[in-house]
């Protein structure tokens, strides 16, 4: 069990280390929020109504940096070869790994998301519902995008081959946070599509790491 | 946890190619063999396959009476070109984690860091090491948590000639201790070895 700590610990510490972590993920997430103001005009009664969809969306972008990262740098250093044959089952080690990406930046990011939509006018209200999501999403997001990094393994630009891969696995999670926002921003009921979104997140964590060990394995052997 | 290796019948391909069939080694405790043949002969990944990473064609990889897995998991270490050495983080943090994954304590290592006198470079971050000093602090993993069968792929080359000698001494004492070495080398190894030529 200790082994599994210090892997935890070792994979943030990566996650926060130079040229990545939090300044790099929340700086992305700040600026691509602030674009769409700029984009779609000023009017606050229109940014209000995009706010909880368009903060939502480029949460999911964000959690795309840092994925090519998660398994590329453990390959190419040789890392992975010695993760594979442990004691601990490599599944369990994928499973750490996405689990440490998202405390060291969706965990820190859920949080950000609602100063981002209450900026673009967002009702404070919405700002627990949406700290909810971002957890559970986030979690969707890494475990899913963990498959896509894992397949990319050993490809040029494996970043942007990770991105196509994983951008279609984002879809029911997007889908149906967005419709619990929406749904909450405009009174109606919203518990269907928060958990929808925490059954898609379970279903990733929980069959994630079969997929990313199983993609690991093929990419050493 | 004691084991010994035999290999019977291999064959192994690499991307569609064979590179070599009918190769068998048995190596019992105590005993080196050193892996020889040109480059590309296929000597690293028989080491791999030793190791569980890669697929066989046929044969039989056995580890005495041990379960494969668990010889795997907790009776062999695997030195290759890649060291699994983060360059982001320094020497210290790393051997630390890698003893602990490995189930090593942190009496064995600090022996190891003393055997190949790592003490100064703990510090620093792997980037700053030389290919020499990343050997070291790879070997001082290796002796931070004991395991019977040393998988190495060219120990010794990056290594200058007084580290190359300690790095022979090292192994002998593994071997004296019971341990078993596959080595893939160039040149033959000085310590009593037997040798293992692969031929396509």
């Amino acid at each position: 069990m200790s082994a599994a700590l210090q892997l935890l610990r070792r994979e943030m510490a990566i996650a926060w280390g130079r040229g990545g972590g939090l300044m790099v993920t929340g700086g992305f997430f700040a600026g691509a929020t602030l674009l769409l103001p700029l984009a779609s005009g000023p009017e606050p009664e229109r940014l209000a109504q995009i706010a909880p969809g368009a903060t939502w969306t480029v949460l999911a972008l964000s959690a795309l940096l840092g994925l090519e990262r998660l398994f590329e740098r453990d390959y190419e250093d040789g890392a992975l070869d010695l993760m594979a044959h442990a004691g601990l089952p490599l599944e369990f080690t994928c499973a750490l790994k996405c689990l440490g990406h998202w405390l060291a930046t969706g965990a820190p990011l859920a949080l950000l998301a609602p100063l981002a939509a209450i900026a673009l006018g967002a009702s404070p209200a919405l700002a627990p519902l949406l700290v909810a999501c971002a957890l559970a999403g986030g979690l969707a997001f890494a475990f899913t995008g963990g498959i896509g990094a894992a397949l990319s393994l050993g490809a040029r630009r494996g970043g942007l081959l990770t991105a196509v891969i994983v951008l279609p696995l984002f879809v029911p999670p997007v889908i149906f946070g967005g419709a619990a926002l929406d749904a909450f921003s405009a009174g109606l009921p919203w518990r269907a599509g928060f958990s929808l979104l925490g059954a898609y997140a379970a279903a990733a964590v929980a069959l994630g790491p079969l997929a990313m060990a199983a993609a690991c394995r093929n990419a050493l052997s | 946890m004691t084991l010994s290796l035999s290999i019977e019948d291999l064959s192994l391909s690499r991307g569609g190619r064979r590179l070599f069939s009918g190769l068998g080694l048995g190596l019992e405790a105590g005993q080196a063999c050193a892996l020889t043949g040109a480059n590309g002969s296929g000597k690293t990944s028989l080491l791999r396959a030793v190791a569980g990473l890669c697929a066989i064609d046929s044969g039989r990889i056995a580890f005495g009476g041990a379960d494969p897995a668990a010889a795997r998991a907790s009776g062999l270490h695997l030195l290759g070109h890649l060291d699994g050495l983060k360059a982001s983080r320094t020497a210290g943090e790393e051997l630390a984690f890698w003893t602990g994954w490995q189930g090593g304590t942190t009496a064995a290592m600090e022996a190891a860091v003393r055997r190949l006198d790592l003490q100064r470079l703990l510090d620093l971050e792997v980037r700053r090491l030389s290919a020499g000093q990343r050997r070291r602090l790879a070997l001082a993993r290796l002796l931070s948590s004991p395991r019977p069968l040393w998988l190495l792929d060219e120990p010794l080359s990056p290594l200058d000639a007084h580290w190359r000698a300690e790095a022979l001494e090292v192994m002998a004492g593994h071997l004296a201790g019971g341990g078993l070495i596959l080595a893939a080398v160039h040149d033959p190894l000085p310590v009593a070895a037997l040798g293992l030529e692969i031929l396509p």
